[in-house]
């Protein structure tokens, strides 16, 4: 990212000019029976795989109107069409926060399309919150106060892998597979964190473009290199194509997957799951097709919710798992804001969650924020496939320390 | 490790995937001289379709064939309902409306079938992969199944009337009409007949890649590529021409600049090939007429 | 598409000889007119809706550049969102790293599309039709891939992007960011537009849709088929970098994802709804591939874009010579 001066000059300006605005009602989106709150996903295009994440929400939203909403406010949750393009976000935020008014922003989805709002939304001091992106740019309390992630950053997530490398092989010639994109290219980065000035000795890297077919050569190039160790930052169709092919080359690297990719049911069943056996991953949610979790009274409570809210949604889909706990984080701060639903009232609440367990998420692993922390999900641990399911091993990790 | 006989290798298997679809792009231009940018999301749907017939219990090579006849009933209709009203526009127009056909198909898949990878069967299931991993019995047989595919298609065309009179009604319809071709069915059968081509390559390639509803997103790009590298009037050339694509980028990728670039040198690669032979490799010189 | 056959010959004569006899104070008049309605957004909009109606004037301009290389010239391109992201690009890398005004970034994108533009019309000579539509296509598939290479990193900001100011009005101009950003949209879109419509009503413009219709014709008598063909691709190319550059501006900020594919589709989509070879089509194409998406949303939030796509073809159903050649046939029923 690239900030120059005339920037941030411009960015001064734009905030000095609007307090005048802002006064003219005391808090927006907020009335006596309702909170309006809006978000942009892709419903249309090649990443609506995402849409899956707003439909959970918006049941979310209906069953706590059901329940008689908050504090007595029934939550309006709009969702707007950006098809994952920058340019498309912007308008439909500025639709949300100049039309429809809404009190603040939650869960927008996209690096790149987030980005394209990162400067209006701060500008106009409006929420926004719990971003659906694992970039490492979202925790900037003082340069962005008003915007925050939720989930751990892929980028910490490499760092971890990198160090476990570090332990196990410290002479590893670490093969790095990547998609050509900010997701991908965070684990470059998380990987040259801990390696520093050895990264080009240590390592050889292959991307590939979300439109490929297959990732044949990748995998092969990586063999060809003599690479003992390999990362992959990809997403799930390409993660069983990787580890099925790993597999049958007869390669057996130290393999890492990145946690987007891990669920055993549409990641790991598809590829085989005798295939995957040692392969490793540091998440921070639980696996809802894990037989472990079975009798696991959070994701009973989660089975329960789909079943009534959402029962023609595919339980192997982890994006429901995911939403399901970044809609009870925002809860959480819907109840601390009490009777007080200002915009800063919102964000202070928002920056100042206690730590919080989700029945989402793995034991240990909590949400938490402060003022100066802007990570809300900092714990991940590692965890093997034996065959059957995740086995988790050595401690929870607090990412934000690696 | 011959790392270059691997890539070739595997560049072989994934221009199989290439090659099988190229041939659904050749049948409809053959049939219609056009181009159909939903051709991809057709096949998606079909796998679908066929994944779902799968799911209910039924044996996989009766799923096969009833797929292969839903497409082909759903090519007819859409050529019926779609295509037909807006025959005697413009060329550009009808562009146009193909886009408005991927459109729906592309997001229509995913809203009927959800966005999640599935696993679809293969029928050549082994468990033993073959020339040291880099290729499946199932890249094997579904390699002889685009060459039965491509064998048929040929013989269609080149012995049999009703192909004589396809060929005929694509290429003159007012001649084929005067001659007694009924034009406007033919059309439609070329339609039927690629969207049942485009099911085979499907069904095909989507437990190579896995399928979701973006599975021929891409690769309608290196299809297209192929088919008219080979030569699009020609079946053979355009099959040749998928394989060529494939292993091409692989080269490029692996051994020229690097994999962040390998689809745009495959494709600079093509374009000098075609700037050398404009109607491809294998196409024949159509001279016209002022 | 088909390989060889050109358009239809009729298309846009009526429109081009229409013109020739209107006196110079009816054209003042219309150009009077033309710049209250311009003006008026200023007055009556929201700054919500200015900025959507400045996407919708930019999108406009991107479809008149295609238009003159597709529309009147009649090569194929599936690729104009490549033009549109190198000029996006050109001004967001001196807007950002070397402080340049928006203005003064302006001659450099029109100049860079231009020649990239010319150097495209090269291969495009010998190849037509699908092996054009499939050259152009690679194109806008490449770009992308291209500007997030780990060589130009530095400058383009790689998958990250970069970001930027929008100008701010003059002083003493009672405007907003907003408004005055309009105002630019439409003064540099303005200036396009009347440009491309004496160039297609010039000499030149007749010999493009001669070059299109009839090439071996044309070619007997006497015309230089090769540099019209580049020429025009570049100038194609030039007017929809320069609605890159707005773009860019616009948004203040580009990104890699902000030029995928679908940017050239929507394009092509904008000039067959606008009608093909039409300077006014193009106008409402840029209106169409704005807003239509948001009232496809509006019907269904759970497949807009199955919604968005059946409108489209109902649309091209109804009038498959876009909007302009239903203007045309308006206005040929009040002339009878």
């Amino acid at each position: 990212m690239t900030t120059t001066r005339r920037t941030l000059l411009g960015g001064t300006a734009g905030v000095l000019a609007l307090p005048g605005l802002l006064r003219a009602q005391e808090s927006p989106g907020v009335t006596a029976s309702e909170i309006r709150i809006g978000t942009t996903y892709a419903l249309s295009g090649p990443a609506s795989a995402y849409s899956l994440i707003p439909k959970c929400l918006t049941a979310m939203f209906k069953r706590l109107n059901e329940q008689g909403g908050i504090n007595g406010r029934q939550v309006n949750f709009l969702v707007y069409d950006d098809a994952y393009s920058p340019p498309k976000t912007l308008e439909q935020t500025r639709r949300l926060v100049e039309q429809d008014k809404v009190a603040f922003l939650f869960n927008n989805l996209g690096t790149p399309t987030n980005s394209a709002i990162h400067r209006y939304v701060n500008q106009r001091k409006i929420p926004h919150l719990f971003l659906a992106t694992g970039a490492d740019k979202w925790a900037d309390p003082k340069g962005y106060p008003w915007t925050i992630g939720w989930q751990p950053s892929y980028r910490t997530e490499a760092q971890i892998y990198a160090k476990h490398i570090l332990e196990q092989k410290p002479n590893a010639r670490i093969g790095l597979l990547h998609q050509n994109d900010d997701f991908g290219k965070d684990y470059v980065n998380g990987v040259k964190d801990v390696l520093g000035a050895r990264f080009d000795a240590m390592v050889r890297t292959a991307s590939h473009e979300a439109t490929d077919a297959t990732i044949d050569s990748q995998v092969v190039s990586l063999q060809a290199a003599g690479c003992d160790a390999l990362v992959c930052g990809i997403i799930p169709r390409f993660a069983s194509q990787a580890i099925r092919r790993v597999f049958d080359l007869g390669w057996k690297p130290l393999m890492f997957m990145s946690n987007v990719s891990v669920s055993g049911a549409v990641v790991i069943e598809p590829a085989g799951k005798e295939k995957a056996i040692g392969l490793i991953t540091s998440d921070y949610r639980k696996d809802q097709s894990d037989p472990s979790w079975a009798d696991d009274p959070g994701m009973k409570e989660w089975r329960d919710f789909m079943a009534r809210y959402i029962p023609d949604g595919e339980l192997g889909d982890n994006n429901y798992t995911y939403a399901y706990g970044v809609g009870l984080t925002l809860l959480q701060v819907l109840r601390q804001c009490g009777n007080n639903l200002s915009r800063e009232n919102v964000l202070k609440q928002a920056t100042s969650l206690k730590p919080l367990e989700l029945p989402t998420l793995l034991p240990g692993v909590t949400v938490g924020t402060s003022p100066d922390n802007y990570h809300p999900i900092r714990h991940m641990q590692l965890q093997r496939w034996d065959g059957r399911g995740w086995v988790r091993f050595g401690k929870v990790i607090e990412g934000a320390q690696v | 490790m011959d790392g270059l006989a691997h890539q070739i290798v595997a560049g072989i298997a994934t221009g199989g995937i290439y090659a099988s679809v190229a041939l659904a792009i050749v049948m409809i231009y053959q049939a219609t001289h056009h181009v159909n940018f939903a051709q991809g999301e057709m096949a998606t749907l079909s796998t679908f379709i066929a994944w779902s017939m799968v799911q209910a219990g039924m044996p996989y090579w009766v799923a096969f064939f009833a797929t292969i006849a839903v497409s082909f009933a759903i090519g007819v209709v859409v050529e019926r309902i779609l295509i037909r009203p807006v025959a005697n526009a413009p060329v550009l127009t009808m562009v146009g409306v193909f886009i408005g056909l991927l459109l729906i198909i592309g997001n229509a898949t995913g809203w009927i079938f959800g966005y999640t990878t599935k696993v679809f069967p293969s029928p050549f299931a082994s468990e033993k992969p073959l020339f040291g991993g880099l290729v499946s019995a199932h890249e094997l047989g579904s390699t002889a199944v685009t060459l039965t595919v491509l064998t048929l298609v040929w013989a269609f065309f080149r012995f049999t009337k009703l192909g004589l009179a396809m060929r005929a009604a694509a290429y003159n319809p007012r001649s084929a009409r005067l001659v007694g071709i009924r034009v406007g069915w033919m059309l439609a059968l070329g339609w039927g007949l690629a969207a049942a081509i485009g099911a085979v390559a499907g069904m095909m390639v989507a437990p190579v890649v896995f399928l979701d509803p973006t599975m021929m997103l891409g690769i309608l790009l290196y299809a297209f590529a192929g088919a008219l590298m080979g030569g699009i009037d020609n079946p053979a050339g355009a099959v040749l021409g998928g394989f060529t694509v494939g292993v091409l980028e692989n080269l490029a990728g692996a051994y020229v600049v690097g994999t962040e670039l390998k689809l745009t040198v495959a494709l600079a690669i093509i374009i000098g090939v075609l700037l050398v032979r404009p109607s491809g490799l294998f196409g024949r010189v159509v001279f016209s007429r002022v | 598409m088909s390989a060889s056959k050109g358009l239809p010959a009729d298309i846009a004569i009526p429109e081009s000889t229409a013109r020739v006899g209107t006196p110079a104070w009816q054209r003042a008049v219309w150009v009077v007119l033309g710049i209250a309605v311009a003006a008026a957004p200023i007055f009556v909009l929201e700054s919500f809706h200015l900025f959507q109606l400045t996407m919708a004037v930019i999108m406009a301009l991107a479809v008149l550049g295609l238009n003159i290389v597709t529309g009147y010239n009649g090569q194929i391109s599936l690729g104009h969102g490549a033009f549109f992201a190198v000029g996006a690009y050109c001004t967001a890398i001196f807007m950002s790293h070397y402080d340049w005004s928006f203005w003064a970034t302006l001659p450099i994108s029109a100049a860079v599309c231009a020649a990239l533009g010319f150097a495209i019309g090269f291969p495009a000579l010998r190849l037509a039709g699908h092996y054009l539509a499939l050259t152009t296509f690679s194109l806008a598939v490449a770009v992308p891939q291209i500007l997030k290479h780990k060589s130009i990193e530095d400058w383009t900001g790689g998958v990250q992007g970069l970001f930027l100011v929008k100008p701010d009005a003059p002083a003493g101009l009672p405007l907003s960011a907003d408004q005055w950003m309009y105002v630019v949209t439409v003064i540099v879109a303005g200036a396009c537009f009347l440009l491309v419509s004496n160039l297609i009503r010039s000499r030149i413009g007749r010999a493009l849709m001669a070059t299109r219709d009839h090439p071996t014709a044309a070619e007997a008598m006497g015309m230089d088929i090769g540099s019209l063909k580049t020429r025009a691709f570049a100038v194609s190319a030039m007017i929809t970098g320069i609605a890159g550059s707005l773009s860019a501006v616009a948004i203040e900020f580009v990104a890699p994802d902000s030029f995928s594919f679908g940017v050239s589709i929507s394009l092509f989509v904008g000039m067959v709804v606008g009608g093909v070879a039409s300077v006014l089509g193009s106008l409402f194409g840029g209106l169409f591939v704005l807003f239509v998406p948001n009232i496809a949303e509006a019907i269904s939030k759970a497949a807009p874009g199955v919604i968005y796509g059946v409108i489209l073809i109902a649309f091209l159903f109804l009038l498959p010579d876009g909007f302009a050649g239903l203007l045309r046939r308006v206005a040929a029923r009040l002339r009878r």
